[in-house]
């Protein structure tokens, strides 16, 4: 075999790429895996989250104005989330369950001053009124989202769900689910920040 | 008594795999040439398991058949008054059966290529059935200790619950049992692959002993994903025939491991190059198999058509999976550098377009997985993503397109050295094919480019399907090429489906009264009437809608809107009237306060070719597997006729290498 | 065995567990655009769009009841002249990128586009690799 000068490709050849030892492809299908398996393992260990939360903490409440949802109570519009002391904002509907469940909170809630405006999520006046009849009626005021416009504008995800909004509009905090009796203490905490 | 004999059945069936295991372990061991004592035992006990866990399965579909409502699995999913076919069909539309289904084809595979391989050498044939009988021991495991079929109830169900509406249905019948059939069978080519290696026996040999065995467990997985997507598509009512889903997803990197696979297996066994590779992916398609069932069955990814949520059941698998993908990644990684290099080829050669193929199919693999898992590694920083047809189509189109453009033309070069001015005419006209198809369609309207650009590619790779059978004589073509041209255009076909869906689809949705009409496409559409109607287990809104095509003779389309009782489901059942050119899709919706009824309806042009496409992709395989399996015994009736003719020679006292 | 059954129902009919609601579907859940250029740039923008009550699906494809206020959120928007970029970033703004099915280039999904990236980078290589031997090879062997 004669001297031959490097040809073109032998010089490409010292890309680094083409450097690796060959070893990098054989033992990289395994430590893929083992990745792969350690984030596995350690998901399977985690509670699935179920629901989306809001990306709209921390922001501004938008614009809104609702028509009263049954004739009891006056509807409720930005205006009346803004101002005084920081309220709740409960998102339900008479044809969900665990509203029917979180009733008793509300009421504790209310029971210790809290100011909770209801917006009723594709309900109609008399299933609003009956519900409200069979429960209880912890709120100032209701307004009726036909269309989930309101809630699709603060980012909530389904019924029921809770907000905390300051004196400023600002949503503060949000929680996802029916209210539970240990979940009070917190939403009373969250009402403190954010005074 | 059924279940007990079932249980029982599966309990000797995980002993057997024991034996099978420890067996072909001594297999090992023994020096070459000689076999070990012990050795003998793994072929027998591969078939005797195979045979048992069938017993186990038909035990299942007697206690369905049945209805033995003492079986806890018959009353969760059951019900005495389903039809005899959703009855048999429910045995595996749960976890534990499934899983009985799964367990089935691993024992039966095992089984049949211990009773019929006889051309590798015993070592490696017992490496193979020691892997195989080690994989079957920890899914033995997995449905003994967690997910056991035959649980009795302490006191018989008055009624089963019944089984999902949207599994009573024929798809059912074919879905899970030829996709189970594909991807578990691929566990024969990774104990193959396992055993070829642990025994440095990766030889063209070994690779015609693994070609059959892909090819019919792909063959199957093939079948199996297009019987699924066409039952998604008529059943759940939107129209979508593909999803990018985890769980399709789970079936689709399997499907594309193989594909490589048998492509690689091709080369290794004509021309003994790509060995590596053919370990690797041999590896990786069942692998990816496994992986699929863990995602399927943990719950760690959201699907639509998640069966089983159990995080334990999952952490099971999830060891299942880290012994034996782990452990092959592993053996892989420690013996494939003493694997000896493959003959050499030029980059311009069959084999050089075949790399690249594999190269493509597993940047695809690679894609999809990244896709399909990307959304647990954010819920790992408890952030939630979405990953879906938008990310999937192009990300896999940048890849799947240069594949195919290799692939029109790969075919066509020559074995271990070829240059493409040779090819330059075909190059050329396929080239105008693809450049033409895409004007032309351009000039009619505007269109995405991944439907456009499939459009053009179809109709190049329909032609360069048929092209390496120019000039020559089509009655001695090889029955294996025959299905090479069959798949090829099978390809076309179902790429022409679904980019023609894609452009051309049009759909209108509009609230309608009854005598009401409205347009789709060439289509007129009525409204007549909507009225109840009662099924066995269901009461439903039925439309009856008259669709007639430019004024022609009214059909009748009934989709309904169902009503399950037991469980409480509703359903949506659309209404298909199939034309030559595509297929209109019609679905029932609710009635709005005016009393008009929400009527959705398709025309979706060519849509059907996406699985006629699919069918003849599983046709060509089968035709390679008879052209195969006819060559190869060809071949060994050829060489047990010459090696009868030396002893001859020799009894004769002649040199045979004189005699010529 | 009841939690499979449960999950499969809430997945395949994507209604919450609970009751349904009474109420009419919104206008623009199931009426399209009378535009088709407008109806067909909200089509694409809805199936692009994931339905957040359900196991995975766009909201072209979902009848939930909330997939139908989404549906009418886009079209109403479409019609009075947003564009789909505005709308998607509109509803991310309140979901996250979780209801987009869209990746954009952000701080979460940063993988997604680099991997496809690295695997470009790694298919050349080794197709070149092969290329750059091979003929190595047949210069040697001449």
């Amino acid at each position: 075999m004669t001297d031959k000068p490097p040809s073109k490709n032998t010089e490409r050849m010292d890309f680094w790429l083409w450097k690796l030892p060959l070893g990098i492809w054989l033992w990289a299908p395994l430590a893929l895996f083992a990745f792969f398996a350690g984030l596995a393992g350690y998901m399977l260990t985690q509670d699935k989250t179920e629901f989306v939360e809001s990306a709209m903490i921390g922001q501004s409440l938008p614009d809104f104005a609702l028509k009263p949802a049954f004739d009891g109570l006056p509807g409720a519009a930005r205006s009346d989330l803004v101002g005084g002391q920081p309220r709740l904002l409960n998102i339900w509907a008479s044809w969900c369950l665990p509203c029917i469940a979180e009733a008793p909170q509300l009421e504790a809630l209310h029971a210790q001053g809290v100011e909770i405006v209801g917006i009723a999520i594709r309900d109609r006046p008399e299933d609003v009124a009956n519900f409200l009849a069979r429960h209880g009626n912890p709120y100032t005021r209701i307004g009726a989202d036909d269309i989930s416009e309101v809630q699709l504008a603060i980012g909530s995800s389904g019924v029921p769900e809770t907000f905390v909004i300051d004196a400023a509009g600002v949503i503060r905090y949000q929680h996802i689910g029916d209210i539970r009796e240990s979940d009070i203490p917190i939403l009373l905490a969250e009402l403190e920040k954010a005074r | 008594m059924i279940a007990e004999i079932g249980l029982a059945a599966l309990w000797l069936a995980a002993a057997l795999a024991v034996l099978q295991m420890v067996s072909g372990a001594f297999a090992l061991r023994s020096a070459e040439g000689e076999a070990n004592p012990l050795a003998i035992y793994a072929r027998p006990a591969a078939v005797m398991q195979a045979l048992l866990a069938g017993l186990a399965f038909t035990m299942l579909v007697w206690a369905f058949a049945v209805t033995d409502l003492s079986v806890k699995l018959v009353a969760a999913n059951s019900h005495s008054m389903k039809p005899m076919i959703y009855k048999l069909t429910g045995t595996w539309g749960n976890h534990e059966g499934s899983m009985l289904l799964w367990v089935g084809v691993l024992a039966l595979s095992g089984g049949l290529i211990a009773l019929f391989e006889r051309r590798l050498p015993e070592r490696t044939m017992g490496a193979t059935l020691a892997v195989q009988g080690f994989v079957a021991l920890g899914f033995y495991a997995f449905l003994l200790l967690s997910s056991n079929p035959f649980e009795r109830l302490p006191v018989p169900a008055v009624e089963g619950s019944g089984l999902n509406p949207l599994l009573q249905d024929i798809g059912l019948a074919f879905h899970p049992p030829t996709l189970y059939a594909g991807y578990v069978g691929l566990s024969v080519a990774f104990s193959l692959a396992m055993g070829a290696l642990l025994t440095r026996e990766v030889n063209p040999t070994f690779a015609r002993v693994m070609r059959p065995w892909v090819l019919g467990a792909w063959v199957l997985l093939t079948f199996g994903i297009t019987a699924g997507s066409y039952w998604a598509y008529y059943e759940l009512g939107w129209g979508g025939w593909w999803f990018w889903d985890p769980v399709e997803n789970a079936s689709l990197m399997p499907w594309l491991a193989a594909t490589a696979l048998l492509h690689s297996v091709a080369v290794l066994a004509a021309r003994d190059a790509l060995r590596t590779w053919t370990i690797m992916l041999g590896v990786l398609a069942f692998s990816m198999s496994m992986l699929g069932t863990f995602l399927v069955r943990s719950g760690v990814l959201t699907s639509v058509h998640a069966f089983a949520v159990d995080p334990q059941r999952g952490a099971f698998i999830l060891v299942l999976l880290g012994l034996y993908i782990g452990g092959a990644f592993t053996i892989f990684a420690l013996r494939a550098g003493a694997v000896a290099e493959g003959k050499r080829f030029s980059f311009s050669s069959r084999e050089g377009a075949l790399v690249f193929n594999n190269v493509m199919l597993s940047a695809i693999l690679a894609i999809v997985l990244l896709g399909t898992l990307y959304p647990l590694l954010t819920e790992a920083f408890d952030v939630r993503v979405s990953v879906g047809p938008p990310y999937f189509n192009p990300a896999s189109a940048m890849f799947a397109i240069p594949m195919f453009l290799v692939m029109a033309v790969g075919p066509l070069l020559r074995w271990k050295e070829d240059s493409p001015r040779r090819i330059r005419f075909e190059v050329l006209l396929l080239a105008a094919i693809l450049i033409g198809v895409i004007g032309l369609v351009s000039f009619f309207g505007q269109f995405a480019l991944l439907p456009l650009l499939g459009l053009g590619l179809a109709a190049a790779l329909g032609v360069a399907a048929f092209l390496p059978l120019r000039g020559r004589k089509l009655t001695r073509v090889p029955v294996a090429t025959w299905g090479m041209v069959m798949a090829h255009f099978g390809i076309a076909v179902s790429l022409f489906g679904m980019a023609s869906e894609g452009a051309f689809t049009q759909e209108r949705l509009a609230a309608v009264a009854p005598g009401g009409s409205e347009q789709v496409g060439d289509f007129t559409f009525t409204l007549q009437s909507v009225n109840p109607v009662a099924g066995p287990n269901w009461t439903a809104i039925e439309a009856r809608i008259a669709v007639s095509r430019d004024g022609g003779a009214p059909v009748i389309l009934t989709p309904q809107a169902r009503n399950f009782w037991s469980p409480a489901q509703a359903t949506s059942e659309s209404a298909l009237l199939t034309r030559w050119d595509g297929q209109l899709y019609a679905v029932i919706g609710n009635q709005a306060a005016d009393g008009r009824w929400q009527i959705r309806m398709w025309w979706k042009p060519f849509v059907t070719f996406i699985w006629y496409g699919g069918l003849l992709i599983a046709l060509g395989g089968v035709l390679a597997i008879i052209g195969r399996v006819r060559v190869d015994m060809k071949r060994r009736k050829a060489v047990s006729l010459g090696d009868e003719r030396r002893a001859d020679l020799e009894a004769l006292g002649v040199q045979p290498g004189l005699a010529e | 065995m009841i939690r499979v059954l449960l999950t499969f129902l809430a997945a395949l009919i994507a209604l919450p567990l609970s009751a349904q609601d009474t109420m009419p579907p919104a206008p623009y859940a199931y009426n399209q655009l009378d535009d088709p250029a407008l109806e067909a740039q909200a089509t694409a923008l809805m199936h692009t769009l994931r339905c957040l009550k359900c196991q995975s699906q766009s909201i072209a494809d979902s009848d939930a009841p909330m997939a139908g206020d989404m549906r009418h959120q886009v079209r109403s928007r479409i019609l009075a002249g947003e564009s789909p970029a505005e709308i998607r970033a509109w509803l991310v703004a309140r979901y996250g990128d979780y209801v987009s099915y869209t990746p954009t280039v952000s701080a979460s999904t940063w993988p997604l586009f680099a991997i496809p990236v690295l695997l470009i980078l790694i298919v050349a290589a080794v197709l070149l690799r092969r290329l750059g031997r091979r003929r190595a090879d047949a210069g040697d062997a001449s």
